[in-house]
């Protein structure tokens, strides 16, 4: 379950437009779409901004598996709805409120897909972000796959112990995965003590001017994605600001939240 | 018995990591699984408690074959202990760490807590009771790992590369235990690339190279056999080496272990010794 979610924020070398684009341009372009869901509150507007999403992701061919991921986020997108409706939400408000979240994933999810970890780096250090940062967050991206092996050999091993994930209620499967996230957890943070030591000792810092054989350049097509985000963003903006949306509207809504009164404030 | 017949397996989209593999384990057998990295022993393994189920053939624990059954059935005879403790270890306090298992199988608290200690005390891990298991050493955390499946009493025991991260001493005192557990009746197999362990103990030797089982056999003839090893990426045991070379002066080429070669060449000293020089014979 947990690695095919895993996929669609994997970075996969393919020929397309999307990914031969300069990844600040591409993060541009992510961000434009996260801006924009954040804009809106809208039930129409954010399933317009998932939905225009889509023309990017299959001209990035990462179609399929920008569907799994999609279909990963769904506990957490059914999770969110949930919460709302509990805490007294309107039921169409609590879909939109899902709805923004897959938005926003569906962004991530295309710029990582799209993206090279290197490129990445490369992309931190030429807008002058500290080399340490940009290490960081290159190795931080790297290690997703290494950690999804390091996730089901884990799971392996305490299947082998007899645990039963997807047993018992609610509370019970989430408290399931204790077993599993503690080694996770703490092979993460063995793993990363002994590769700053490594570092370290491979004189990781060691002169503060580093310089690199590649750059990156912006091209044409770089150039168009940025102004169409602006556009896109601007007219969000506009929309959000000066255009009446209508609403949808289904009266579905649990009852409010009674908090069990305490004795001691129930008088006498 | 754990049945192997003409297994095969691939990870989706990916070619066959175990190709036509037939093996029969009987209980009570000891086992090791040999093999370079990557010939597919550790997948080889996974099957035995469902884990990973054949793409082709089947894998029949104690006659039931393994697709009709939960891994956690299945663990319930199989105990499969993995190479790296820090994949399992998660509890507070290592008896807790041992507890976890039992408390899946659903056994009653006073069991729990009889064969808690017992492990403890077996393993040498009693002082380590209440501490957590994240602050033992790499060798004890694999004790601690080790005690955390034998705890249920499987009937079948597995171990990946148990001799890894142990020092000399310990590695002594694992192959006493395996001894102890294979005298119980217990099927024990291990994967592993320590030669030495492995000549010291002398189980059946199985050599996996490339998916493919190319020997099974008792390990002084297949460890001795420097085409076979060679292929399976490993070396033949230095004492092997060593009475290779003393071959023509007497050597015994069917010793592979530090222990037999101790006596052999005490032995073999003692009676030039011993024996009556030219001199005194006259």
């Amino acid at each position: 379950m947990s690695l095919k979610f895993v996929q669609g924020f994997k970075f996969t070398k393919i020929e397309s437009p999307i990914h031969k684009l300069d990844p600040r341009s591409k993060f541009i372009l992510t961000i434009g779409y996260f801006a924009s869901a954040l804009l809106f509150t809208n039930i129409y507007v954010l399933i317009v901004v998932f939905l225009a999403q889509v023309p990017t992701v299959v001209l990035a061919k990462t179609s399929r598996r920008w569907l799994q991921s999609m279909r990963g986020g769904l506990f957490i997108g059914i999770f969110i709805f949930i919460m709302n409706m509990i805490f007294g939400t309107a039921f169409v408000q609590s879909i939109a409120f899902a709805m923004r979240f897959f938005a926003i994933m569906s962004a991530f999810s295309l710029f990582f897909m799209t993206t090279s970890a290197d490129d990445l780096g490369l992309a931190l250090e030429q807008i002058h972000a500290p080399y340490s940062i940009a290490f960081t967050f290159t190795t931080a991206v790297r290690l997703v796959p290494t950690m999804a092996v390091d996730a089901q050999t884990v799971v392996d091993a305490q299947r082998s112990r007899g645990l039963e994930l997807d047993k018992g209620n609610f509370i019970k499967r989430i408290r399931n995965y204790v077993p599993i996230l503690i080694p996770l957890i703490i092979s993460a943070i063995r793993r990363s003590v002994e590769l700053a030591e490594a570092l370290e000792s491979r004189g990781f810092g060691a002169s503060e001017k580093r310089t690199s054989i590649a750059t990156l350049t912006m091209r044409l097509p770089d150039y168009m994605v940025i102004i169409a985000t602006c556009m896109g963003v601007g007219l969000a903006i506009y929309v959000s600001r000066y255009v009446p949306l209508p609403n949808l509207v289904i009266p579905i809504k649990l009852p409010p939240l009674t908090w069990p009164k305490l004795i001691v404030f129930s008088g006498r | 018995m754990i049945s192997i017949q003409n297994v095969s397996f691939h990870y989706p989209g990916a070619t066959d990591v175990l190709q036509g593999v037939n093996l029969e384990m009987r209980d009570g057998e000891f086992i090791a699984i040999m093999g370079e990295n990557g010939a597919g022993k550790t997948t080889l393994v996974k099957m035995f408690n469902g884990l990973l189920k054949p793409t082709e053939g089947t894998v029949k624990v104690d006659g039931v074959d393994t697709n009709k059954r939960s891994v956690a059935q299945l663990s319930r005879d199989v105990g499969l202990i993995f190479q790296n403790p820090d994949h399992q270890l998660f509890a507070e306090t290592v008896s807790q760490e041992l507890g976890f298992s039992l408390r899946n199988f659903g056994f009653s608290e006073d069991v729990i807590q009889r064969r808690v200690t017992s492990l403890l005390n077996t393993l040498d891990l009693e002082r380590y009771e209440k501490a957590s298991p994240f602050v033992l050493s790499g060798g004890e955390r694999k004790r601690v790992a080790l005690a955390a499946i034998l705890v249920w009493d499987p009937k079948h025991v597995i171990m990946d590369e148990p001799t890894i991260g142990q020092d000399y001493l310990q590695k002594d005192r694992l192959r006493n235990f395996i001894m102890q557990l294979v005298s119980q009746g217990k099927t024990i197999i291990i994967v592993t690339h320590d030669v030495e362990f492995v000549a010291e103990c002398k189980p059946r030797v199985v050599l996996l190279s490339h998916g493919m089982v190319i020997a099974d056999g008792p390990a002084t003839s297949i460890l001795t056999n420097s085409a076979l090893v060679e292929r399976a990426s490993l070396v033949p045991p230095q004492i092997s080496t060593l009475m290779r070379t003393l071959s023509d002066i007497g050597g015994n080429p069917e010793i592979i272990d530090a222990y037999s070669a101790d006596d052999f060449l005490v032995g073999k000293l003692r009676e030039r010794v011993e024996a009556p020089t030219p001199s005194q014979r006259k």
